[in-house]
């Protein structure tokens, strides 16, 4: 069993309203509105996989993805 | 997670989405709450029933992959508790707003918890009328303003932990949207529990309350669940009375439940002894 890593942000720009309620409360900053209105990981490096994002999006819109470490893209 | 029997998008009608819910409406963190609870009990959707009333909050049966009831404005208790007396085995959900909890609702409320029948009451208490506009409700409380109050409100308002304890509720918890993983638990233990079961849940509406009551957007609203909230018993209230407690309040598994009394009396009856 590898320990987890993140795969990605699987954001559905089509559900996010862009109420900024998964930016403000990042512990980490790694997410912005862009000019749309849509939120985007800007920093993906930082993020630390604690899901508030993802609990907290009253629109279901976005969701992190992990996989193990030693699996490959 | 492939392994897992149900994950959280089965339990959704995703063709209805995105929903109809303001930005940043708490209504829709409550979905989340939910459809995690229901996945992480691995509830079967074909046994799960959701009845609900009318308002902003009464729209998510309209997003659930369960047997859904979308009934009238105060009502959804009453046709639960018929779905539940006539097959007893099933799950029943019924998530409320304030208004159709409390207001029009009030005396469903009472009676459902006095009998202590089995079914989970999700109270969404955004202290507001959402969907029709911004008047004020039951839970709205004294000062506040509201479309039904513009110079602020003069009535007091109910505890929904009170109140369900005191009628009769078995179970009887509060958390808030900024608290969804906690919410998650309370709505599990809640299912979980046989009898009537009452998860009072803080969220937000920034269209109505927030904005008339200059309470800013929907992240700094939950900022403020955050703030004026403590667990049960926190030292906290020593020094500040007026903060609110979350948690579990009463977890009774003795208490009688009515589909079970219900049973007995046909049991003797259908021996024809009076
Ligand atoms: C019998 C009846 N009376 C009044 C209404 C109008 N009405 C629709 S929703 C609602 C209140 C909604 O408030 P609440 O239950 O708190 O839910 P929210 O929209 O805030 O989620 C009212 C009064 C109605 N639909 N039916
Ligand atoms: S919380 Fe959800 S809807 Fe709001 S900005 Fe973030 S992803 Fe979009
Ligand atoms: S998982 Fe946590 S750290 Fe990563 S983006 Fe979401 S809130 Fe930020
Ligand atoms: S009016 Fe209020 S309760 Fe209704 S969807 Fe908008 S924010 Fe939510």
């Amino acid at each position: 069993m590898g320990k987890l890593k993140l795969k990605e942000h699987l954001i559905n720009r089509d559900w996010c309203k862009g109420c900024g309620i998964c930016v403000h409360f990042c512990p980490k900053q790694v997410l912005e509105l862009d000019d749309k209105e849509k939120v985007i990981a800007v920093r993906k490096e930082d993020c630390i996989r604690c899901k508030l994002c993802e609990l907290r999006c009253p629109d279901l819109a976005i969701e992190i993805i992990t996989q193990k470490e030693d699996e490959d893209e | 997670m492939a392994n897992k029997k149900y994950n959280v998008k089965n339990y959704l009608r995703e063709r209805f989405f995105p929903h109809i819910w303001c930005p940043g409406c708490g209504h829709g963190i409550v979905l989340g709450s939910l459809l995690r609870a229901v996945e992480e009990l691995e509830l079967d959707p074909t046994n799960t029933v959701m009845t609900s009333g009318i308002g902003c909050s009464a729209r998510i049966s309209g997003y659930v992959n369960f047997h859904s009831l979308h009934t009238i404005h105060g009502r959804a208790l009453a046709f639960a508790t018929g779905v539940k007396l006539a097959k007893p085995k099933l799950n029943l959900i019924v998530p409320m707003g304030d208004g159709d909890a409390l207001a029009i609702g009030g005396n469903h409320f009472i009676h459902a918890a006095r009998r202590n029948i089995d079914i989970t009451a999700i109270v969404m208490n955004n202290k507001i009328y959402g969907m029709t506009g911004g008047q004020f409700s039951p839970l709205t409380g004294y000062g506040q303003k509201a479309t039904t109050a513009p110079y602020s409100t003069i009535d007091n308002e109910f505890d929904v932990v009170k109140l369900s304890k005191a009628a009769g509720a078995s179970f009887v918890a509060r958390s808030t949207t900024f608290h969804a993983t906690e919410s998650i638990d309370f709505i599990k233990r809640a299912i979980s529990h046989k009898g009537f079961s009452v998860v009072e849940i803080f969220s937000q509406c920034p269209t109505h309350y927030g904005r008339k009551n200059k309470k800013g957007d929907a992240a700094n609203m939950m900022e403020n669940y955050k703030n004026s909230t403590v667990p049960i018993g926190s030292k906290k209230l020593e020094k500040d009375p007026s903060l609110i407690e979350r948690g579990v309040f009463v977890d009774n598994d003795q208490a009688p439940e009515y589909c079970d009394e219900y049973e007995k009396i046909i049991q003797v009856a259908s021996k024809g002894r009076a």
